[in-house]
């Protein structure tokens, strides 16, 4: 009796190691694939790139003003679209990183529970707003009422796109933001008010500084963001390539040349075709950067409680 | 008390009672807290002493649905610190508090002890030095930080930390102090040598101080008060309640039988 009962507990017990195996096993597959996903685009992106770069000098491409790989008189300079992603990303960061962060003030510290529980949901619903809607929104709404203060504003311009996107871009500022800065211990906080801090003193001299790493995890998530956004771009800041770093023009960015391009068909192995991989390779970097820069802030500022 | 009849009076605590909601934390609670000296509060975990510690600086404004009623007279003004009248800033630019587990800000070692003259505006760099300078001296900090004052608050040791807080209290010269349980976090090392810092403290300001240790409370304190449900059972001066208790309960916690 006591033999069979030992025998029949050491099998449930294998049975059980196995299903853990199987588990651990999925648990790995569905992490490597994230993985092996991304490392299949930044193969691809390479690959292509270095075709491309068998064709144009990297001095060429990186110092080059003009980006017209389609005409005859092809140039394939990058700076052009480097500046029109700065341009409306610089606009929109402009606007969602100071905005984002007063309402993720003003929702953690200062907001009656009531107010946080209606103001929360609507932000969160400008997220679900298509982004091509944006782009007409800007298009068709806000560069005419821009026109009605500057006359001499192109119909396409970095301005009105980039005003929109930083709309857009408030929500994931401010949510992330005020997250992190809802996780600062209560404790911190009555430290402030016992020295006769204000609400205001405190939110802005201690909070604020207690949640920098994940204030800055919400910025560059907001900068990554305005980089990769394409549609709002495409359709109103113009898909003219310039090299300007004037808002009021028009100009094109990385992405909006992407979506142009992908859009034309392109024989597959064209140098025209593999301009797609270049554009989207310095896309790629220029966010690693940030990525990079953010992380290393998050480190050098690490909170400890 | 005949030992100490000489004492001022630098707050008082009459007919208090506090709610959190619908629950009474605190039940008609009197007590008197002398001039420079140490007034410790002790009794069982839940008994009410942070809530009533907590009082005289009006923390419980912080939180929706608290509710004092009956009064805490400061002295000399005497007034009703708990008026709904008085800015609870005001009193709280008076009297300091340090916390169970120490709390130093995001901050600099420089900027934690600067952070209350900031907060009175107070931005002259000399005046700030040498304010900074003396309290962390009056925290018996001075000499392990002076080297590092711009490093963060977070790289010192536990017991560090509370003497930065205690720093930080001091350096907009409060009238008084709280502490709650202010080396509960600590080692028996730490401890000993905040111990000695508070006794040292009562030369040049009023302290009250919570105490889960009863051996802190008759080496540092010239009053205590024992509470239990709320309730101020029995104060009188430490030596009294130590060795000569009048309430029943009080003996059995001071000899460990309560339970
Ligand atoms: N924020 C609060 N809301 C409701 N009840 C509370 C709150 N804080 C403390 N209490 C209650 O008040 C009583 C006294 O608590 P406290 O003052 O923290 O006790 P002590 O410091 O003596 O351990 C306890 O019963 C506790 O549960
Ligand atoms: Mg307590």
């Amino acid at each position: 009796m006591t033999e069979h009962l030992k025998s029949s507990r050491f099998a449930h017990r294998r049975m059980r190691h196995v299903r853990e195996r199987i588990i651990e096993s999925l648990l790995f597959l569905a992490a490597f694939s994230s993985v092996a996903i991304t490392v299949a685009i930044v193969v691809i992106l390479v690959r292509e790139s270095l075709g491309f770069f068998e064709h144009v000098s990297i001095i060429d491409f990186l110092t080059d003003t003009q980006w017209t790989p389609l005409f005859d008189d092809a140039h394939y300079g990058i700076m052009p679209l480097v500046a029109g992603t700065l341009v409306t990303a610089g606009v929109a960061l402009a606007v969602a990183i100071p905005l984002g962060t007063i309402i993720a003030i003003y929702l953690s510290e200062f907001a009656p529970h009531r107010v946080r529980e209606v103001v929360k949901p609507v932000l969160e619903l400008l997220d679900g707003i298509p982004t091509v809607v944006y782009g007409y929104f800007a298009l068709l709404f806000v560069t005419p009422l821009l026109q009605y203060f500057f006359p001499e504003l192109p119909g396409f311009n970095m301005l009105s796109a980039g005003l929109v996107m930083g709309v857009m871009i408030i929500p994931y500022v401010s949510s992330i933001s005020e997250d992190a800065m809802r996780a600062v211990p209560m404790h911190i906080r009555e430290g402030s008010y016992a020295m006769g801090a204000t609400r205001f003193q405190t939110a802005l001299r201690v909070v604020t500084p207690a949640a920098f790493s994940g204030i800055a995890a919400a910025y560059i998530l907001g900068i990554s963001r305005a980089i990769g956004e394409t549609m709002i771009v495409a359709v109103a800041a113009g898909m003219q390539p310039n090299l300007t770093w004037n808002p009021m023009e028009p100009a094109a960015t990385i992405t909006a040349y992407i979506v142009q391009v992908s859009l034309g068909d392109l024989p597959h192995g064209s140098l025209g075709y593999q301009t797609i991989f270049v554009a989207g390779l310095t896309l790629l970097l220029m966010t690693l950067v940030f990525n990079i820069a953010g992380h290393w802030l998050r480190r050098r500022f690490r909170e400890v409680y | 008390m005949s030992e100490n009849a000489m004492d001022l009076l630098k707050s008082e605590a009459k007919n208090l009672n506090f709610y959190y909601g619908e629950y009474q934390a605190l039940k008609n609670i009197n007590l008197t807290v002398a001039e420079k000296r140490i007034t410790a509060l002790i009794g069982p975990s839940g008994c009410g002493k942070s809530t009533f510690l907590r009082c005289f600086n009006r923390m419980h404004d912080l939180y929706p649905g608290n509710r004092y009623d009956g009064q805490i007279t400061l002295y000399p003004d005497d007034v009703n610190i708990l008026n709904p009248k008085i800015d609870p800033i005001e009193v709280r630019m008076r009297i300091g508090m340090v916390f169970q587990k120490p709390n130093p800000f995001p901050k600099t070692i420089y900027e934690n002890v600067a952070y209350g003259l900031r907060v009175r505006g107070i931005s002259n760099r000399r005046k700030l030095d040498e304010k900074v300078e003396k309290a962390l001296c009056g925290a018996a900090l001075w000499n392990e930080v002076k080297d590092r004052l711009n490093s963060l608050a977070f790289n010192l040791s536990g017991g560090q930390q509370q003497r930065l807080c205690i720093a930080r209290a001091l350096a907009t010269d409060p009238e008084m102090m709280l502490f709650d349980e202010p080396t509960s976090a600590l080692d028996p090392i730490a401890t000993a040598s905040i111990e000695e810092l508070i006794a040292q403290l009562k030369e040049q300001v009023t302290i009250l101080i919570v105490t889960h240790n009863m051996q802190q409370a008759a080496r540092v304190s010239d009053y205590t008060a024992f509470m239990h449900m709320g309730e101020v059972v029995e104060f009188a001066d430490t030596n009294t309640i130590f060795t000569n208790p009048s309430q029943k309960r009080t003996e059995d916690y001071i000899t460990g039988r309560y339970g």
